[in-house]
């Protein structure tokens, strides 16, 4: 499994866009269906992500070599469990609103995919620094596209973005788009659009 | 053996800091989120029920708390009480207010739902709320929901939302329910005195 080792700077920049967690590996679609109807949950949502990402690449990295191999995936699972419960209890302590709003998806990031994934495939093989990189670039990929998705859902369903009105009064609101089928929807035409867009750039 | 030994050495470590973590994390958070369901309900009962200097709280049984709101001269101004049912989707609950006496509503509140966004999820509207403050309720409570148009007796029925005449209807069939449970256990509550 020797394989030359990335740049820094492409251990952050790879998540934004090259191996963006949504766009191209597809990774932890469950809330991104199913909170972004607002752009301020796909914000909250992105960011409670990406701090429990970002502190379980870190721990796992440095206890990388202590962790026997039978034993990996439970050790994860507890790291990543115990931040994902201090994130929850912060949002519920201090922004009441938003976990309420977001729900069982807060407690659902232990299970989410992307970051269990992460430190299967990276931390756990990287040194922190790297994994410090990769987990804050993975973090912001993961966050800009659950905004945006957001943002798009909220300015179509509700006409505003951030809860601040932008369509005119006359703006018929499409309700579909803050429904289930509006993810859908928009997910799928934004990864059809970044395919289509890294189809051109390898012609 | 030597494997073994280090598994559950490793797995007990993580999980000792893990829990003594958010043991500590618990006691910071804790005050914050009491402190935070608390101004929930009071924002809930000074809403469902006419001015009110303190409420005192009367557990009737084990799921229901009647609040009692009173003036400064002890004046009972009314009750108000948590109502559970389901909706169009299961776990509506409602704050309702009602008059000492049970005779009509105060108001309603929505406290938590999940209903379709755009169509159910209007009960929480102030015009579909408004429609609910004085109410007649009395013994054997009788609320017409009327589609497309105001009701004929503003004070015995309400208007459906349109589009979500089951949500509508929901919450008047919950409130009803409701009403003649608390209504009973206070009854029984006030005879044992």
């Amino acid at each position: 499994m020797a394989k030359k080792s990335n740049s820094l700077t492409y251990e952050v920049v790879k998540g934004l866009w090259n191996e963006n967690p949504v766009l191209i590996q597809l990774l932890g679609l469950c809330p991104t269906l199913a909170v972004t109807n607002s752009a301020v949950n796909g914000v909250a949502m992105g960011l409670a992500t990406t701090f429990v990402l970002l502190c379980s690449s870190i721990l796992i990295s440095v206890i990388r070599k202590i962790i026997p191999a039978q034993v990996r995936i439970a050790s994860y699972i507890v790291v990543i469990a115990t931040f994902v419960t201090v994130v929850d209890k912060f949002l519920a302590a201090y922004t009441p609103d938003i976990s309420k709003a977001l729900g069982a998806f807060i407690p659902l990031i232990v299970v989410n995919c992307l970051i269990l994934g992460r430190q299967e495939a990276f931390a756990s093989k990287n040194n922190v620094g790297r994994s410090i990189l990769d987990g804050i670039g993975m973090g912001i990929g993961f966050t800009w596209v659950l905004t945006l998705l957001g943002m798009i859902r909220e300015l179509l369903g509700e006409g505003s973005i951030f809860a601040i009105s932008i369509m005119p009064e006359s703006f018929n609101t499409w309700l579909v788009m803050i429904l289930p089928p509006g993810a859908f929807l928009t997910l799928g035409i934004f990864i059809g659009l970044s395919n289509w867009i890294n189809e051109r750039r390898v012609n | 053996m030597k494997t073994s030994a280090k598994m559950i050495i490793v797995l007990t470590v993580i999980a000792t800091l893990s829990g003594g973590i958010l043991s500590f994390w618990n006691g910071i958070t804790a005050p914050k989120i009491k402190e935070n369901r608390l101004k929930v309900l009071k924002k809930a009962i000074s809403t469902v029920l006419p001015k009110y200097d303190n409420y005192e709280e009367l557990k009737l049984s084990e799921e229901i708390t009647l609040y009692i709101g009173k003036t400064l001269k002890e004046e009972t101004v009314g009750f108000a009480f948590k109502a559970k049912g389901n909706g169009f989707s299961p776990d509506l609950t409602l704050m309702v207010g009602i008059l000492p006496d049970f005779s009509a509503l105060t108001g309603i509140e929505i406290l938590e739902q999940t209903e379709t966004p755009g169509l159910g999820n209007k009960i929480e509207d102030d015009e579909f709320r408004e429609q609910f403050v004085g109410l007649l309720m009395g013994i054997e409570p009788n609320i017409a929901v009327v589609k497309n148009r105001k009701p004929k007796n503003p004070q015995k029925g309400i208007q459906a939302l349109s589009g979500a005449t089951i949500s509508s209807k929901a919450v008047v069939f919950i409130i009803i329910e409701q009403v003649k449970i608390v209504q009973n256990l206070y009854n029984q509550k006030m005879a044992g005195i």
